[in-house]
């Protein structure tokens, strides 16, 4: 399973691991829902920690699409609500 | 819908409205490089701003110690001459910029470490933008010699990917530099005006009440220091 980290580049970790990240993925959806800042970020952060503790980052050369792409670890509660709620981060 | 999918969604749309709006896909590509040359342009001038801005703001701190500096002397010769309400009137105003100092140093350290943040994802940005040019000339190739139609397919998919991705973070980089210059120059401002002379006009009754009182007490503490110091 290939998983992009925005802004960091892409990551192949093992296709177990993708339900341990959708319950951290799920817990953020929830916090974000609740404007918990603080827990939020620990969550987000520790999505990213997971990806890249078990996985290998790939050269940044070969790109190929991802089966995930995960938001970056500074995105503030403000956007990661935008994402969810209005058209996302990019300019139309 | 999680943060994850909906993050995919969100990339994907955008990805495919540019794709659609230009029938070679070769002409995305560069129009996409050329755009992030732009805004990587945008982001270093950006970074440099900031870098003035904090300059700024460090030479209007160095200012403020020169005149907490005229103002201790001030206070040090009226007690010489027993003129201790004119000592009193100077210890106070240092007081009150001593606190902007300290306002000052906050903002200098924060914008120094976003400052260092955003040097970091200059770098790493302009890495990236590097890559996806030698990419794009390799896919353009590919395309040319029209080999096979499904690696075509696939490397183009990966690329719109990586140009939304280069795309969302020289954007955020970008926005964050607007920010920072928006915030060193509202400082800047605060400062001509006088605002920040006013020490008492945040928090409420209380807290000036408290304020005024630890300011009074360090005011005396000072006087006495220098009435000791002179042997008056």
């Amino acid at each position: 399973m290939i998983i992009r980290i925005m802004g960091e580049g892409q990551f192949e970790v093992p296709g177990s691991l993708f339900d341990e990240l959708n319950i951290i993925d799920n817990r953020i959806v929830d916090l974000v829902a609740k404007e918990n800042e603080a827990d939020y970020r620990t969550e987000l952060s520790r999505l990213i920690n997971v990806i890249k503790s078990n996985g290998k980052q790939l050269d940044d050369a070969s790109i190929v699409e991802s089966n995930i792409i995960v938001p970056p670890e500074d995105l503030s509660l403000q956007e990661a609500k935008e994402i969810f709620t209005g058209s996302g981060l990019l300019e139309d | 819908m999680s943060l994850f999918n909906r993050m995919e969604t969100v990339l994907k749309a955008k990805m495919n409205k540019i794709v659609n709006r230009m029938e070679d896909p070769r002409e995305t590509l560069d129009y996409s490089y050329e755009k992030q040359l732009e805004m990587l342009q945008g982001v270093k001038r950006g970074v440099a701003e900031v870098a003035t801005s904090k300059k700024r703001l460090q030479l209007q701190r160095s200012k403020l110690m020169q005149s907490i500096d005229k103002l201790s002397g001030q206070a040090r010769d009226a007690i010489k001459s027993d003129r201790e309400d004119l000592a009193r009137l100077a210890l106070e105003r240092k007081g009150a910029l001593e606190l902007q100092v300290q306002g000052l140093d906050q903002q200098i350290a924060d914008l120094e470490k976003e400052q260092d943040k955003l040097v970091a994802a200059e770098k790493r940005l302009s890495t990236k933008v590097e890559i996806f040019r030698t990419k794009k000339e390799t896919i353009k190739a590919q395309y040319t010699a029209a080999e096979s139609q499904v690696k075509i397919n696939e490397s183009v998919s990966g690329i719109s990917e990586e140009m939304a991705d280069v795309g969302l973070a020289v954007e955020r980089a970008e926005n964050k530099t607007q920010d920072m210059k928006a915030r060193a120059s509202a400082l800047d401002e605060l400062i001509e005006t006088g605002t920040l002379d006013d020490v008492t006009s945040s928090g409420d009754d209380i807290d000036r009440e408290l304020a005024k009182i630890s300011a009074e007490s360090n005011v005396e503490t000072e006087l006495a220091k220098l009435r000791m110091e002179e042997g008056k």
